[in-house]
C-alpha cells in the first residue's frame, strides 16, 4: 500500500472511519485492492461492512480517514459522479421500467446517442446471457435473470469498482450456488474489480481472491480464502470462517509455538500456537471437524499427537458434509468429526466406541479475549 | 351456498347506501331534468334544459370557468403538496415525520367554514394582511385581497391540500430507498431521479389525489362564495340558484347531471392524456 505507486490499486481506503454519535461502526480501516481482483468482505451482521461499503459508493461520509480510487482521492465526489457502481441487496431494479431501459438508464443520464444506448445495452445482455430480453419487464424475469440484469446495470458503465451488498441472499440455495459460479466467471470476464461484502462465508471463500474478515469496525484478517481457513490470525477468524471444535484451557508447556493445554474438561492437547504464548496462558483451541482422523481401533491413529476414544452420540448425515458427534472424556462433551466418505465408517451407529486423534499442527490456539 | 348468502349480506350494505343515496337521487335527478315547463303546472319530456345550458353563455361560461378553475386548483396543490409529502415519506423520520403529518390534518379538525372565516380575517381589507402592510409602509391605504380569483385560489388549495398529501406520502413511503440511491449511483443527478424513478413510482397516489382535488374544487361551494364573493361565478353557485332561489328544479337538476357528466368527461380526458388507466393507478395507490 505505497502511495508511490497509485495506479496499482482500483481503491484504497486509508484510516478510514465512520461513527455515529458514541458508535464507532467503522474503525480506521486499511485496504487497498489491485486491479481486477474480486475482493470480498465478510462479517457477522453489524460488523460494519455494510457502512464500509455505502462509504465507498459515496452514500455515507467518512468521518476520518480517505477513500482513493486509482490513486485519485473521491471523498468530495458524489456518488453520482464516483467511477463505482453498486448492486444492492435487493438489487433494486427500476420496477416501472424494462430490463433495457433499467440497462441504458446510467447511459442516457452521460448523454450517449440513443443509437449507441441501444447496441451497448443489447451487448451487456448478450455478455450476462440475457441475448433478446431487452423488452421484458422486470416482473416477468426469475431471480437470476434480475442478478444478471443489474450486474449489466452496472458494469455497462464500464465503472472502475463494482460494489456488490449480498445481492445472492434472497436467492435460494440451488441458484444461489449456481449464481456463485456465474458471478466470478462474469468478473473474470470483464476484469472489473469486485468488491462483495457478505455474512455468507461460503459464498466469501468460492469467489474471491482476497477476504477480508471484519468484525466490531476493524478487520481482523485480509488473506486468501486458504489463509484465513488453514491459518486463521485470530480466534475470531477460526471460530467464524469453517466449523470448528472449540475448547478452553490453560498453557502447560510451550516451546517456540509448540504448546500443551489442559482444557478446562481435563483433556491434555497438543497445539501451536503464537511464539508468544508462554506457560499459564488462558487459551481457546480450535480443531476443525475434517482434521480429525477416525479409527475403529487404537492403532489406527497412533501417529497422532492426540488421541482420544469415545463412544458417538450421534451421526448426522447430510451427504458429502455428513457429520458424527462423539461424546469423549470425563466432561463427556461433545466432538464434532467430519465422516469420512471413503466407507468405512458407512455402518457408524450411536453407541458404539470410537478412536480419534489429530495432529498438533492442525491445533490452533488463541490467547483467549 | 352459505357462502353465496354470507356474501350478498355482507354486500348489502354497500348496496343499500349506494341505491339510496346515490342512484336513486340521480335517476330522480336524471327524469327531473329531462321535464320541460311549457306551462305553470304542465311538464313535458324533452332536452330542453340541457339546451338551455349550451345556448345560454353565461351557463357554459360559468362551467368552463369553474372547471378551468378546478384544474389551476389541483396543480398547485400538487405543485405545493409534492415536496411536502416527499419531506414527509422521505426525508423526516420517526417522531418529527408524524408532527409533521398531524400539522397537515390539524386544519381539518375545526369546520371548512371556520377555516375560510379564517382567510377572510386575514385577506379582508381591515384585516391582518392589509394592516400589516400599512405598519410596515408598504401601502398607503387598506388593500382588499378577498372578492377575486386568487382568493379563491388559496382558499382552495389550502382546502384540498390534505387530500393531496396523503395519497402522495403513502405511495413515496412504499418507494424503498435503494431504489433513490441506484438512482443516484448510476449516475442520476436529482432531477432525472426525480423524473425517471420517484415520479414515476409516485403516479398512482398523484393520479389519486388529483381526482379527489379536481372533484372536491369543481363540487365546491363555500370556499368560491365566501372567498370571491357574489361575481365568483362557480357552477354550483347556479344549481344552487336553479333550486333554491329561481325554484327551477327542472333546470337545477339538468346542471347537477351536467356537472357529473363533464367532470367526469374531464378526469377520463386527463387519465387519456396522461397514459393512465383508473384500475392501474387507483387500484394500485
Amino acid at each position: 500500500m505505497t502511495p508511490e505507486s497509485p495506479v496499482a490499486y482500483d481503491l484504497e481506503c486509508r484510516s478510514l472511519t465512520k461513527s455515529f454519535d458514541d458508535f464507532v461502526a467503522v474503525q480506521s480501516i486499511d485496504l487497498a485492492i489491485p486491479a481486477g481482483s474480486f475482493f470480498s468482505i465478510l462479517g457477522p451482521s453489524g460488523c460494519g461492512k455494510t457502512t464500509l461499503l455505502r462509504m465507498m459508493a459515496g452514500f455515507v461520509r467518512p468521518t476520518s480517514g480517505d477513500i482513493l480510487i486509482k490513486g485519485r482521492s473521491v471523498l468530495d465526489v458524489p456518488p453520482n459522479k464516483r467511477p463505482v457502481n453498486m448492486v444492492f441487496q435487493h438489487l433494486a431494479l427500476f420496477p416501472m421500467m424494462s430490463v433495457a431501459e433499467n440497462i441504458g438508464y446510467g447511459l442516457r443520464r452521460r448523454g450517449v446517442p440513443r443509437e449507441d444506448i441501444a447496441r451497448r445495452v443489447e451487448e451487456a445482455l448478450v455478455r450476462v446471457g440475457l441475448p433478446g430480453s431487452g423488452g421484458k419487464r422486470i416482473s416477468q424475469i426469475s431471480g437470476g435473470q434480475k442478478q444478471r440484469v443489474a450486474i449489466a446495470r452496472c458494469l455497462v458503465l464500464d465503472p472502475d469498482v463494482l460494489l456488490l451488498d449480498e445481492p445472492l441472499g434472497a436467492l435460494d440455495l440451488k441458484l444461489r450456488e449456481h449464481m456463485k459460479v456465474e458471478l466470478k466467471k462474469l468478473q473474470h470476464e470483464f476484469g472489473t474489480t469486485f468488491v462483495y461484502i457478505t455474512h455468507d462465508q461460503s459464498e466469501a471463500l468460492v469467489m474471491s481472491d482476497r477476504v477480508a474478515v471484519m468484525n466490531a469496525g476493524r478487520f481482523e484478517q485480509v488473506g486468501t480464502a486458504q489463509d484465513l481457513y488453514y491459518r486463521p490470525a485470530t480466534a475470531f477468524v477460526a471460530a467464524f470462517v469453517g466449523e470448528s471444535n472449540k475448547w478452553r484451557g490453560k498453557v502447560e508447556t510451550a516451546d517456540a509455538g509448540r504448546l500443551t493445554v489442559l482444557t478446562e474438561d481435563g483433556v491434555r492437547i497438543a497445539g501451536s500456537g503464537e511464539a508468544a504464548l508462554a506457560a499459564g496462558a488462558t487459551v481457546d483451541v480450535f480443531v476443525r471437524p475434517e482434521a480429525v482422523a477416525l479409527s475403529r481401533d487404537a492403532a489406527g491413529i497412533a501417529s497422532m499427537a492426540n488421541r482420544m476414544d469415545g463412544a458417538v452420540a450421534s451421526v448426522l448425515f447430510n451427504g458429502a458434509a455428513s457429520r458424527v458427534l462423539i461424546k469423549a472424556g470425563a466432561a463427556q462433551a461433545e466432538i464434532d468429526v467430519a465422516l469420512p466418505q471413503t466407507g468405512e465408517f458407512n455402518d457408524l451407529a450411536p453407541g458404539q466406541p470410537i478412536h480419534f486423534g489429530w495432529s498438533d499442527a492442525q491445533t490452533t490456539c488463541f490467547r483467549a479475549g | 351456498m352459505s357462502r353465496r348468502l354470507g356474501f350478498y349480506l355482507l354486500l348489502a350494505p354497500l348496496v343499500v347506501w349506494l341505491g339510496a343515496l346515490l342512484i336513486i337521487p340521480h335517476i330522480e335527478l336524471l327524469l327531473t331534468s329531462l321535464q320541460v315547463k311549457v306551462k305553470p303546472r304542465v311538464y313535458e319530456f324533452g332536452f330542453g334544459n340541457y339546451a338551455a345550458f349550451f345556448t345560454e353563455p353565461l351557463y357554459w361560461n360559468t362551467f368552463a370557468r369553474t372547471a378551468l378553475m378546478s384544474i389551476a386548483a389541483t396543480a398547485l396543490t400538487l405543485i405545493v403538496g409534492f415536496p411536502i409529502s416527499y419531506y414527509i415519506a422521505k426525508l423526516a423520520r420517526g417522531r418529527s415525520r408524524a408532527i409533521l403529518f398531524v400539522l397537515c390534518l390539524l386544519p381539518f379538525w375545526v369546520s371548512e367554514l371556520v377555516r375560510t372565516f379564517g382567510w377572510m380575517i386575514l385577506l379582508r381589507e381591515t384585516g391582518v394582511v392589509s394592516n400589516t402592510l400599512q405598519w410596515l409602509g408598504l401601502s398607503s391605504g387598506p388593500i382588499e385581497f378577498l372578492y377575486n380569483d386568487a382568493a379563491i385560489m388559496v382558499g382552495l388549495v389550502y382546502t384540498s391540500m390534505l387530500f393531496m398529501v396523503v395519497p402522495l406520502v403513502t405511495t413515496l413511503e412504499s418507494l424503498d430507498d435503494s431504489y433513490i440511491e441506484a438512482g443516484y449511483d448510476l449516475g442520476g443527478n436529482g432531477f432525472a431521479v426525480m423524473r425517471e424513478i420517484v415520479i414515476p413510482h409516485a403516479m398512482p397516489g398523484i393520479v389519486t389525489g388529483c381526482i379527489v382535488v379536481f372533484m372536491l374544487s369543481l363540487g365546491n361551494y363555500l370556499t368560491p362564495i365566501l372567498l370571491g364573493g357574489k361575481d365568483s361565478l362557480w357552477f354550483t353557485e347556479q344549481i344552487y340558484a336553479q333550486f333554491i332561489t329561481r325554484f327551477n328544479w327542472e333546470q337545477g337538476s339538468a346542471f347537477g347531471f351536467l356537472l357529473l357528466v363533464l367532470s367526469s368527461l374531464i378526469v377520463w380526458a386527463g387519465l387519456k392524456l396522461t397514459g393512465q388507466t383508473l384500475g392501474q393507478t387507483v387500484g394500485r395507490g
